[in-house]
């Protein structure tokens, strides 16, 4: 076993751990660091799929960016009012039935078409127009010709998000 | 190399364990650091099948995830806060407003 499946286990151990711990702790603030410690196995995956890029957007957008929102909000509101709450709802068996079903599907499905997904001949590295190696060249080179329009429609969503998260932050409540 | 089917049960596992968040807790944060969890099984089923078959294309589609999971976090967030100067809460049963 080389390095990279010994490593590829780990961090899928730490992350679905880390994912159970995340929605069956009381307190919010567990759960966040739960959530990065998901985030950052998750990261590690990427690296083992050679896919280098993603994995430092990975850490720059999730953990350095969308967690500290979600801490920052954890702040503005009261933590000590919500542990004492019930954490579950009245429905939550039947929420994990079908949720369980739901995983014993996926499993199975995968587990019946594994011998499919593996192709006869081990696909080449992509072939670069330009001449490019290494992840981050590849996927800039994508990003800026054959998806240049996706790209502009996704800076668009993003600009329109600011916009409503400011609207939405800053509205009038009835008490003021 | 790890044989792709692992990355896809890793992906079912994340993906159920957020659906469980999603239905079974009433902490509104919970419930949105759940829906990540999601988008984060399927980042990595698009990048392991990327890799699988040497394309980039798997990757250019998990940063356009990425972007949308920014996005509905920006926004998300912005209504937990709104919600949190009407109400003071972060339960979602007595956000029932629009509820018949």
């Amino acid at each position: 076993m080389s390095v990279e499946v010994v490593l590829f286990y780990i961090f899928a151990a730490v992350a679905v751990v880390s994912a159970i711990l995340l929605i069956t702790r009381k307190n919010v603030v567990h759960s966040a660091v739960c959530l990065a410690a998901t985030l950052l196995s998750v990261a590690g995956i990427f690296l083992t799929l050679h896919a280098e890029f993603l994995a430092g957007v990975q850490v720059i957008v999730y953990v350095g960016g969308i967690l500290v929102l979600f801490v920052f909000v954890i702040m503005l509101i009261s933590v000590e009012k919500t542990i004492h709450e019930r954490q579950f709802g009245r429905g939550w068996m039947i929420g994990l039935i079908a949720a369980l079903l739901l995983v014993s599907e996926l499993g199975f499905v995968v587990w019946r078409g594994r011998d499919s997904l593996v192709l006869a001949n081990p696909a080449a590295p992509a072939e670069s127009p330009l001449g490019l190696t290494g992840n981050s060249q590849l996927v800039g080179e994508a990003l800026y010709t054959n998806y240049l329009l996706p790209f502009e429609i996704a800076s668009i969503l993003l600009l329109v998000a600011i916009v409503g998260a400011v609207a939405l932050a800053k509205r009038k409540t009835q008490a003021e | 190399m790890v044989p792709i089917h692992h990355f896809l049960f890793l992906g079912a596992a994340l993906f159920t364990i957020g659906v469980i968040g999603v239905l079974t807790r009433k902490n509104i944060l919970v419930i949105l650091m759940s829906i990540e969890l999601m988008m984060n099984a399927v980042n990595i089923n698009l990048i392991a099948f990327a890799g699988h078959l040497g394309q980039t294309a798997g990757q250019i589609f998990a940063i356009f995830v990425i972007t949308v999971a920014a996005a509905e976090a920006a926004v998300g967030l912005g209504i937990v806060i709104a919600m949190f100067k009407n109400k003071e809460t972060m339960n979602i049963n007595e956000i029932d407003l629009m509820k018949w």
